[in-house]
């Protein structure tokens, strides 16, 4: 049978160990947009409300760090993880928490950037409005936080969407231990090496239908929250 | 807690206060004293520094030098002043919850808010679109609901920037019953308007201002048909004050 036939009988049969590998991947991903949004948000809007010296220069580095490359990620936490650096104690590396605290590092720039940008633009919009109401501080946030719920949740789909699709950071601190590390993008580059391509081609169907997803979702919820909200 | 009335923001006095915004001056010494009664209406030309004055009298500005009491304080957070923006902001929510937003701002009580934001909208009129997003409504709409919100705060102060700048005569008639209503219930209306067929319509006095200072102030009737200033009978006459 092709490679291509057998990749997709994988898919419709529901191989267990495909299966087993997708639900890690997305657990990992799901916890980490988790995260970095319980983390990135707050950290956004405090950065888009605030005026400090230097504040400018902040704003830059958290842009930068959006294209923060995965690998240095991965060796970064490496270091910070394995028995002899300074969080080796936990003993987590080369475990699905390592992985989501990878990707949680590498996506959290985004969703602060993302927030930080649109909080800022909401702000300009709002802050008449709300003085005269006499809003305080945390009102403020919390205000701008909701009523940006449309653009922040794109924010999250985006985070989403790059934590899924890189395989630099997981491979590293995960180790991409078979049966519990294994994450799909992990499992694509071995077996693709390895020459058993309808694991990897079936794999790589499943992210790309995923990312799809992701990007429908986005619009979509932009279509649906013009209607809504106008 | 005492059960002493709130202190009172009025009269709300302005001495000697200017406003620059890095070289050009805006507002120029201005003195003048807002007490309660009839409406007040700012009037005067374009960047004559109707809304600059507004936005000072709200506190959402401060004076470069002079100063400005409220009810003899100097400096009281805005809890008995309500401001309605030429172009108000829809707050991304239904109509009522707008409404009830404001008033949760205002410190209303949670179990009360529902019944009182549904008031607020019959009062503007706007009581069957309470479920409708803010922002989908219409201009007309949007700035009544502008007032609900505003009258939400139950002000003892009303401050207007030409809220219907931007309406038809329909719309406009449905803001101005709203203003007049809440001036009869014994709000101070202080409005900034140019259309001298409103101030007409609306007015005890007239602030007149022209290049940002303080040109004439007069009862209606007496501006409009027997005005003291050169600026102000050529603003009359419908020419250009620069």
């Amino acid at each position: 049978m092709p490679d291509h036939l057998n990749a997709l009988q994988l898919i419709l049969s529901g191989d267990p160990t495909l299966v087993a590998i997708v639900r890690l991947s997305l657990g990992v991903s799901l916890a980490a947009v988790l995260l970095a949004a319980a983390i990135g948000m707050p950290l956004g809007a405090l950065l888009a409300l605030t005026r400090f010296p230097g504040r400018s220069v902040l704003v830059v580095l958290l842009n930068a760090m959006m294209g923060l490359p995965p690998v240095v990620v991965g060796l970064a936490l490496y270091l910070l993880l394995s028995r002899s650096g300074p969080l080796g104690e936990f003993g987590i590396l080369f475990t699905p928490t390592a992985m989501v605290v990878a990707q949680t590092v590498l996506i959290l720039p985004i969703i602060a950037a993302l927030t930080r940008q649109t909080i800022e633009d909401l702000w300009t919009e709002y802050r008449d409005e709300l003085s005269a109401m006499n809003v305080g501080a945390v009102g403020r946030m919390t205000t701008l936080l909701w009523d940006a719920r449309f653009s922040l949740l794109t924010a999250l789909l985006a985070g989403f969407g790059r934590a899924a699709a890189e395989v630099g950071a997981v491979m590293i601190v995960g180790g991409n231990i078979d049966g519990f590390t294994r994450t799909m993008t992990t499992t694509v580059a071995l077996e693709t090496s390895k020459g058993n391509l309808p694991l990897a081609m079936g794999l790589g169907a499943i992210l790309i239908v995923i990312v799809l997803a992701i990007n429908a979702a986005a619009w979509g919820t932009r279509a649906w929250s013009q209607r809504l909200t106008g | 807690m005492s059960m002493r009335a709130p202190a009172s923001d009025l009269p709300l006095m302005f001495e000697n206060v200017s406003l620059q915004a890095g070289a050009t001056i805006i507002l120029n010494s201005l003195s003048l004293t807002i007490a309660p009664g009839a409406p007040t209406l700012i009037v005067g030309p374009n960047g004559s520094g109707k809304t600059s004055l507004l936005r000072l009298c709200m506190g959402l500005a401060t004076p470069t030098s002079g100063r400005i009491s409220w009810g003899g304080r100097s400096d009281p957070a805005p809890t008995r002043r309500a401001f309605v923006f030429q172009r108000p902001v829809m707050l991304r929510r239904t109509a009522a919850a707008n409404v009830s937003y404001a008033l949760a701002q205002a410190g209303a009580p949670r179990s009360g808010r529902a019944r009182r934001a549904a008031d607020l909208l019959t009062r503007v009129g706007l009581a069957d679109l309470a479920s409708r997003p803010a922002r989908l409504l219409s201009g007309g709409e949007q700035q009544r609901l502008a007032l609900a919100r505003a009258l939400a705060r139950d002000p003892e102060i009303l401050l207007l920037d030409e809220p219907t700048a931007n309406l038809d005569p329909a719309a406009t008639r449905a803001v101005e019953e709203i203003v007049l209503s809440a001036a009869q219930s014994g709000i101070k209306i202080v409005m900034a308007s140019h259309d001298l067929g409103q101030v007409r319509r609306l007015a005890g006095e007239v602030v007149f201002l022209a290049r940002g200072a303080l040109c004439e102030r007069a009862a209606t009737a007496d501006f409009l048909d027997h005005p003291a200033t050169s600026e102000a009978r050529a603003f009359l006459r419908g020419d250009l004050v620069i």
